[in-house]
């Protein structure tokens, strides 16, 4: 009982309930939504926004915010596409590396203007989020990068499944998350992350080198980014430098908030943030199942994130267990 | 302890904040397994002292030895390498960590990517604690532990980095105390085991029953160092006070008019307790008391931001109930606050705009402002309390601290109050603004106002009120009038001597 209990307090414990109930009741509607298909297809909806969740909660653990990862995603994989379109002997798997690297250095680069000249994250990112958009633009001269210059090689990571018809990419943003993981709870610097957003004052009173470990988070926030950028090609086939990675960082941030990390900073958890994550594709998925009109969706998908943030803050105030009593 | 090496020996240390000495060439050795009190009135310099000591700040003269050597701390970090931790009152930590976190953070240089030992840190944690004689779960979140319990884990960590110095910057002030007992334990235990203690305090009577010899700090000078035995009360107190008196212009006498404020028995659990006293219109009274004693508490509980829990409040012989500033401002009320870059001021605002700030009513008869009504009342302000300004559209964080303060009072003065509640209105600003105030505050009397004046300034109270009320430890111990009051009976009145341990009897 007691083990059950401390599952129940733990906050990751409420995301957890309001996932399950929000399928079954949409399953209540739509049966076929409890289906092992249908699971395929809520977790291909999210391996994008899982691994920049795990790089956005990163940031928010460390007290900032990254607005600008849809932007990076949407440079660092137009650079892999051109290179696609116009080195022929570029090899497949390449794409991968440079896609990452890109997005690391321009993630490194918000972390510097936020570093060097005391500025504010959120004006930073807000305004690296339309430079970098305004880069895919120049580097593409504003073209899309079609189907038939992404390698198939790299689009069947998205199609191809080592096991059960789940996709390579769904393993990979696993792995992300689970390497974030092992970042966040069991290295020194990761713990450094947690520390300084817990308390920016003391951090650098105890010796952590706040300079070098934001620039770290923002690189990784970028690095993660790249992938994502890659990894979206693979998915979708094309580059498009207006569509690709835009509003990403919206469902990212979303996830991340909705996963129990907080915007004051120090607290955040991967778990929680994987739990986020899978509640937006659950949303995603059922909106077209329930014959929600494609105008409306936006709109409640919106609708949707507020009152999970909401039910969240009324659950971390009384706890999961009050919060089923009442429900009882 | 005559013959052994002292730990740490400072000589003539000096420290200077811009233009301001704060610290005068003060000479202090530290032996090992003392407890040593620091005491002295507030801004006599004894934090300063201990914080030059612990690295937070440079001192701007004079040398340090450790064992001997000389030494530079430039830094906590730096401190805690030479074995030296201070403690402060509300400690600093990261919230969201466990306490076992707490304890190793910046502590190991191993690289970035090294792995972090968590069973070795909660073990050795765990250790810790119970050497220490507490119980504290290790793996908890700090968040939620009490004061007490985080100055334990403060001491813990300078266990864990064996400090041999380690300083207490008041301890015991937000601790219970039964809390205290167990502090006073730890900390005879570590002298016991050879380490130092520095244990600043304003408690004479936790000085006593803890340390081993007292250093006094005034104006920023050390004035005696004394084993505690050698030393009465009434010694130390003398000790602390007895700075040349300077004697300011008293205010032209005003006619002492009917009861204008009156508060029975007004209560903000943990606060303050108790609280009853009137000021007549045209009197200046004074509250005095050490910081922390719950003066601005009351100010702010009869200024409706913090309302009291239980009490009564007359204004002008008719019971109110103030549970809001707005309320308080409709029955004539003002309050000019300590904190004026916190509370007061809007920085970024023009002087203009801060002036008239509090009459809305007045600059905008018709919802709209009129510029013209604005500029007008914030210009005869300005000249009538000789605001020194470059324009008054100049953001009001460009005057100097005095200035800012003269239009914060400016602001208050429109709202024409029957009630003036001045909190420290002369902190951090030069003795030739100083004087024009104290004339100030005395004209106001003079017109009829009624005016509660809260100073950590002796001479001040002294000055310029014609009865002074003094609390210690959220209770009201004295009301001494004009003819009555020294710097001694203030103090003997602040100073709390006999709370510290009734809860162990009980």
């Amino acid at each position: 009982m007691t083990l059950l209990r401390s599952i129940l307090l733990r906050r990751e414990a409420g995301i957890a309930v309001m996932i399950v109930l929000f399928c079954l009741a949409v399953g209540a509607v739509k049966p076929q939504f409890l289906t092992f298909d249908q699971l395929r297809i809520i977790l291909l909806l999210t391996p994008l926004i899982m691994i920049g969740a795990m790089g956005q909660m990163l940031v928010i653990v460390a007290r900032h915010v990254d607005l600008s990862i849809g932007s990076m995603l949407g440079v660092s994989a137009m650079v892999s596409g051109m290179l696609y379109r116009y080195v022929e002997v570029m090899p497949w798997w390449a794409g991968i590396p440079i896609s990452i690297a890109v997005g690391a250095t321009l993630g490194l680069g918000n972390g510097l203007l936020i570093t060097l000249f005391r500025l504010p994250a959120i004006i930073v990112t807000l305004g690296t989020l339309s430079l970098y958009r305004g880069l895919t633009f120049i580097i593409s001269n504003a073209k899309q990068i079609d189907r038939q210059y992404i390698p198939s090689e790299l689009k069947a990571l998205s199609q191809t499944s080592p096991i059960m018809g789940i996709p390579w990419i769904i393993f990979i943003a696993f792995g992300v998350a689970i390497l974030t993981y092992v970042f966040a709870m069991h290295t020194r610097v990761g713990r450094q992350v947690f520390a300084l957003g817990s308390n920016p004052v003391a951090a650098p009173l105890r010796g952590i080198k706040v300079t070098q470990v934001t620039l770290l988070v923002f690189a990784i926030s970028g690095a993660l980014s790249g992938l994502a950028g890659i990894l979206y090609a693979s998915r979708w086939g094309f580059v498009n430098p207006s569509n690709t990675g835009s509003g990403f960082e919206f469902q990212v941030i979303a996830a991340v908030v909705i996963g129990g990390a907080s915007i004051n900073g120090g607290v955040g958890t991967v778990l929680g943030t994987v739990l986020g994550v899978l509640l937006l594709g659950c949303v995603a998925a059922a909106l077209p199942l329930l014959g929600i009109p494609g105008t409306s969706q936006a709109a409640i998908y919106g609708a949707v994130i507020l009152i999970a943030l909401l039910i969240d803050r009324s659950v971390r105030r009384q706890g999961i267990v009050s919060l089923k009593r009442a429900g009882a | 302890m005559a013959d052994a090496l002292p730990l740490i020996s400072a000589r003539g240390i000096g420290k200077q904040f811009a233009t301001v000495e704060v610290l005068r060439d003060v000479d202090l050795d530290l032996m090992p397994g003392e407890i040593h009190a620091l005491l002295g009135e507030n801004g006599a310099g004894k934090s300063t002292f201990a914080k030059i000591l612990a690295g937070v700040h440079r001192p701007t003269r004079g040398s340090i030895t450790l064992n001997g050597r000389p030494v530079e701390v430039t830094s906590p970090i730096a401190a805690q390498k030479l074995g030296i931790t201070l403690i402060h009152q509300e400690p600093i930590s990261f919230p969201d960590l466990s306490v076992a976190e707490n304890l190793v953070l910046g502590k190991a240089d191993d690289g970035w990517f090294s792995r972090m030992p968590w069973a070795k840190m909660t073990r050795e944690a765990k250790a810790l604690m119970d050497l220490l004689g507490v119980k504290i779960d290790v793996t908890r979140p700090m968040r939620g532990l009490s004061i007490a319990d985080q100055q334990m884990v403060e001491i813990a960590r300078a266990l864990a980095s064996d400090s041999r110095l380690i300083i207490m910057d008041e301890p015991t002030a937000p601790l219970t105390p039964r809390e205290v007992e167990t502090l006073f334990g730890i900390a005879r235990r570590l002298r016991d085991e050879g380490r130092t203690i520095v244990f600043i305090s304003h408690r004479l009577e936790e000085v006593r029953a803890l340390c081993d010899r007292v250093t006094i700090f005034r104006d920023g000078n050390k004035i005696a160092t004394d084993a505690i035995g050698n030393l009465s009360d009434a010694d130390i107190i003398r000790l602390m006070i007895g700075r040349p008196f300077k004697e300011y212009m008293h205010k032209a006498r005003a006619e002492i008019g009917t009861v204008a404020l009156k508060a029975e028995r007004l209560t903000v659990p943990g606060l303050f307790q108790d609280i009853s006293f009137e000021v007549r219109k045209g009197e200046i009274v004074g509250l005095g008391g050490l910081v922390g004693a719950g003066r601005t508490d009351v100010a702010r509980a009869l200024f409706g931001v913090a309302p009291a829990q239980s009490g009564t409040l007359w204004v002008d012989g008719v019971a109110v109930s103030i549970k809001d500033p707005s309320e308080a401002i409709a029955l004539g009320l003002a309050f000019v606050p300590e904190d004026r870059a916190v509370a007061g001021i809007f920085r970024s605002l023009s002087v203009e705009e801060n002036i008239t700030a509090a009459v809305p009513r007045q600059i905008a008869p018709a919802g709209f402002i009129r510029r013209a009504i604005e500029r007008a009342m914030a210009n005869d302000s300005v000249r009538r309390l000789s605001i020194r300004l470059a324009s008054l559209r100049q953001p009001i964080g460009e005057l100097s601290g005095g200035n800012q303060q003269k239009a914060i009072l400016a602001r208050w003065l429109l709202t024409d109050p029957s009630v003036l509640i001045l909190d420290e209105p002369t902190r951090g600003i030069d003795i030739g603004v100083k004087a024009e105030f104290y004339d100030m505050i005395g004209e106001l009397a003079a017109s009829g106002r009624a005016i509660l004046l809260i100073s950590s300034e002796l001479p001040e109270l002294l000055a310029l009120c014609d009865r002074v009320l003094v609390m210690s430890e959220g209770r009201l111990t004295a009301d001494i009038p004009r003819a009555e009051a020294t710097q001694e009976s203030i103090m003997n009145a602040a100073v709390p001597r006999r709370v510290a341990f009734e809860g162990v009897a009980a």
